[in-house]
């Protein structure tokens, strides 16, 4: 797996002075349809789009404030987590940063190509494992030698083919634990300048998970600089030195991995209590229910 | 979550202590990029072309998982098309005996249903092809172009099945093999760009706007009657002399009725020549690199913001 761009992944710890990510002030708006406002009978829609034909809410649209002006600089060699409770932004804020979803408002500028680890979205269920390897090894830019090429790690790595022959079955005869290695596998293959990973180190039972630490271990020796998205606070120790806080889309704090730890869980209430909070949450601010 | 909102806020964070200006200068200064813009045309065509292998993965695969459930599996490819013309012949040669004064009937009527529904298909799964596959433009980076064009060239193998089907069916109405039957080929390509263009435009307003997407059935319907597709145009512009000139003009320029006709050309010996308007084979090439030409760059145009919801 190690080798399947040919890069040599040889990357000397240095000084983070040299920028590979700069996030300007950005916002992203996500606009949903069919919502709030677009409730109701077909007659009552009709109404609302023959009396206020353009604006926001009457037109069924409701826009979510998702991440608001978000501002950092991110280094070579950094590992950087991203905390915050359920809803606060930051996958959004890392599919901006890999370029996926547009900004409303601010820059992103960023060195080389920042990928996003996952590749699921391309992988179809009725087909074969082994054709989506190729599919998705194909889908994150690789070429047709270069997924020939790492087609046995990758099968060989997710560990499919240990109690049988199922890489050549249905991807949706599979348990949803051989699913999630598979897909991880794929998107673990190839190497990447910015590395951006998203709650994938819960997947696959123990020895898997393992591997995959291992696995992401050696992407961010290789990669420029890593973003981690994780609830797990064990896992964002083990590998970030650095750690932004989100919240309500905001950026709350920003510094060394101790000490936003320390303060995110003196706000979640204390460390390591997984007690449910209570759960209907509080509207937020931007996008308020509409009433017709 | 509520206390979410009670909590003393702590202190912002300190946002690189640096205003906007500075950023993007600092940015400026270590040569990165802005993340997520649109590349340059050339740019563009080529991150495209270095996706061609992925383009025909999905296709083909889009495709197969279609009737992987199936028990007859693949089969399907070609009897869809089968029992589909088997319909037809069933009402139109059977029930109600219509020749609207055409010969061989029934090839010209399948042969105009299978390359119109090519159309209307590739135009129907451009239209969705953004907007419908957010998943996969939120996750991955490769030029937005590549999903209506492998959309398209779905369309493009489905038809090439039904083809099979049509010779079979040829053959079966007796319908002699001819050197013509070749020219399927070059009006393949040439509809296969038209439709990959249209798909393109599509493709960009349905995802501005999803909506577009309920209301192309109507327009498709509405398009497909006037092509053609069970009457021949030919016969019916000079049939009726009351008929303004223009609009014969018009019907017989419509994208979808030259290249049905020009199929129909290839393949049936009794649909001759003097039934195709004038100079069809360059109003066919024009309708192609037109759309083909100007859906790319339609589309390339937006390319930054898709994937905006």
């Amino acid at each position: 797996m190690a080798d399947l761009t040919g890069r040599t992944g040889e990357r000397v710890p240095t000084v983070p002075t040299v920028p590979t990510v700069v996030v300007d002030g950005i916002d992203v708006v996500y606009r949903v349809g069919g919502t709030g406002a677009g409730r109701g009978s077909a007659t009552a829609a009709l109404h609302r789009m023959l009396r206020r034909p353009k604006t926001g809410k009457a037109s069924g649209v409701r826009r979510v404030h998702a991440v608001r002006d978000v501002s950092f600089v991110a280094h070579r060699g950094e590992a950087i987590g991203l905390i915050g409770t359920n809803g606060s932004g930051k996958s959004t804020l890392l599919k901006a940063v890999a370029g996926l979803l547009p900004v409303e408002r601010g820059r992103i500028y960023t060195d080389g190509r920042p990928s996003l680890l996952g590749v699921n979205a391309a992988l179809m269920n009725d087909l074969t494992g082994e054709r989506n390897v190729h599919l998705g090894g194909l889908a994150m830019g690789m070429s047709r030698a270069q997924v020939k090429e790492g087609y046995q790690e990758i099968v060989d790595f997710s560990g499919i083919n240990e109690k049988g022959d199922f890489i050549t079955l249905p991807m949706r005869t599979y348990s949803s634990g051989m699913a999630a290695r598979l897909r991880f596998s794929i998107a673990a293959a190839k190497d990447h300048d910015v590395l951006l990973v998203d709650e994938a180190l819960a997947t696959g039972d123990r020895s898997f998970q393992k591997r995959s630490e291992r696995r992401i271990r050696e992407l961010r020796e290789r990669a420029g600089t890593v973003f981690l998205v994780s609830h797990s606070n064990k896992s964002i120790r083990d590998t970030c030195e650095r750690v932004l806080w989100l919240e309500h889309g905001e950026l709350r704090m920003d510094g060394p991995t101790e000490d936003v730890l320390k303060e995110y869980e003196r706000f979640t209430g204390g460390p390591d209590r997984t007690a449910p909070r209570p759960k209907p949450a509080p509207r937020p601010k931007a996008a308020p229910t509409a009433s017709p | 979550m509520s206390q979410v909102l009670d909590a003393p806020p702590p202190t912002p964070a300190p946002a690189a202590g640096a205003p906007g200006e500075d950023l993007a200068a600092l940015a400026a200064r270590h040569g990165l990029s802005v993340s997520g813009a649109r590349p340059t045309l050339s740019a563009y065509v080529r991150q495209l072309w270095a996706r061609r292998h992925f383009i025909g993965a999905f296709a083909t695969a889009k495709l197969t998982a279609q009737y992987s459930q199936a028990k007859l599996g693949q089969l399907w490819q070609v009897m869809t098309p089968l029992l589909n013309a088997a319909v037809y012949y069933v009402i139109f040669g059977v029930l109600m005996q219509t020749k609207r004064g055409v010969p061989d009937y029934v090839p010209f009527l399948v042969t105009g249903v299978f390359v119109w529904t090519f159309t209307q298909s590739s135009i129907m799964a451009g239209t969705r092809a953004i907007s419908g596959n957010l998943g996969l433009v939120r996750a991955l980076h490769f030029p937005r172009a590549a999903l209506p064009v492998s959309f398209c060239l779905q369309q493009l193998q489905q038809l090439l099945f039904s083809m099979a089907a049509l010779v079979v069916i040829l053959l079966a109405f007796g319908v002699p093999p001819a050197p013509s039957w070749l020219l399927a080929a070059p009006v393949l390509v040439l509809q296969f760009v038209f439709n990959a263009g249209v798909s393109l435009i599509m493709a960009r307003v349905g995802a501005k706007i999803p909506d577009i997407a309920q209301l192309m059935p109507f327009l498709l319907r509405t398009w497909m009657y006037a092509s053609g597709v069970m009457f021949s145009i030919d016969r019916m512009v000079s049939a009726q002399s009351d008929l303004p000139s223009w609009l014969g003009t018009l019907l017989q320029a419509n994208p979808a009725a030259v290249y049905i006709d020009l199929m129909r050309f290839a393949l049936i010996d009794s649909f001759g020549g003097s039934h195709l308007p004038p100079h069809v084979w360059a109003v066919a090439t024009g309708w192609a690199l037109l759309a083909g030409i100007g859906g790319f760059l339609y589309f390339w145009k937006a390319e930054e913001t898709y994937g905006r919801g």
